[in-house]
């Protein structure tokens, strides 16, 4: 990235995850903050990007199953010897 | 993690050294579910997924002498899981090598773009409730199981398990940069679905 000149949609849309995992040096940041202020389509894609991080976040795991709990305590026993 | 910090990670590893089945149980029970999800990115059934978690816990009792608390608890049995998991998907034929990024693949579909700049731009996704349904969060499970699994396993560990990249690091022993870009494209891609969805 030359920092002479204003940054593309298609480089901010490469830039996003670096600018969210604050990676991106001061001059970079700001390169990127005025190109949303005068970007529609590059604030919305920003946008979908943080609700797109959320929306993953809320998947659960399932509890572990039954069987493999059952499993694994035998396996520790086996292993460290231990009364069944 | 709460109940794993609140006994304190020594106590615990000093349990386990111990033989304490009960300290063994709840570890199993607080952890099995996410190693579950993470091996089953590597290995084509679920089946083969428990094996590579059983395998994984044999190696954190036989190991467990020599864990040395330089990382957590926690990133060392996931180091061991990944290794387990990765040789095993090898095995079966799924899995690529890891430290491959892949070639290049742009975050958006490049004719969108007219000069660099949006012809097609995203539009507003309308109905955020929508993205709270199960069928949105099955989809974009689906999503990330047709990931390659570098890029799966990394969007998996820091979106839905909530490890920190330094944490995701230390597992996977890439750098912060491949990190980075893997969870670039691994987001990018499941935006893309939901952007599809959602029109």
């Amino acid at each position: 990235m030359r920092p002479d000149r204003e940054l593309r949609c298609v480089e901010v849309v490469e830039l996003v995850t670096a600018y969210l995992e604050r990676r991106l040096g001061a001059p970079e940041v700001e390169r990127f903050e005025r190109h949303l202020t005068a970007c529609d389509g590059c604030t919305t894609y920003l946008d979908q990007m943080r609700v797109t991080i959320a929306a993953t976040g809320r998947i659960r795991d399932d509890d572990i199953p039954a069987g493999l709990f059952e499993r694994l305590v035998a396996t520790f026993r086996l292993v460290t010897g231990g009364a069944p | 993690m709460q109940e794993l910090a609140a006994a304190g990670e020594q106590g615990l590893v000093d349990a386990l050294r111990r033989g304490d089945e009960e300290a063994f149980a709840s570890l199993v029970e607080e952890l099995s579910p996410s190693m579950l999800r993470v091996a089953r990115l590597y290995v084509p059934t679920q089946a083969i997924a428990e094996d590579v978690v059983q395998e994984a816990w044999v190696g954190v009792l036989r190991g467990i002498d020599r864990f040395e608390s330089r990382s957590s608890l926690r990133t060392w049995i996931f180091r061991i899981l990944t290794n387990i998991a990765k040789t095993r998907g090898i095995r079966e034929g799924r899995s690529v090598p890891f430290s491959s990024l892949g070639g290049d693949e742009p975050a958006v579909d490049p004719e969108r773009f007219l000069g660099g700049h949006w012809a097609a731009p995203p539009r507003a996704w309308e109905g955020g409730e929508r993205l709270e349904a199960k069928e949105t969060l099955d989809l974009i499970e689906s999503e990330i199981a047709k990931l390659p699994p570098a890029q799966g396993v990394v969007i998996t560990m820091r979106d839905i398990e909530g490890f920190d990249s330094e944490e995701v690091r230390n597992v996977l022993g890439v750098s912060e940069t491949n990190q980075r870009v893997l969870l670039h494209r691994a987001r990018s891609k499941v935006r893309r679905a939901l952007e599809e969805y959602m029109a």
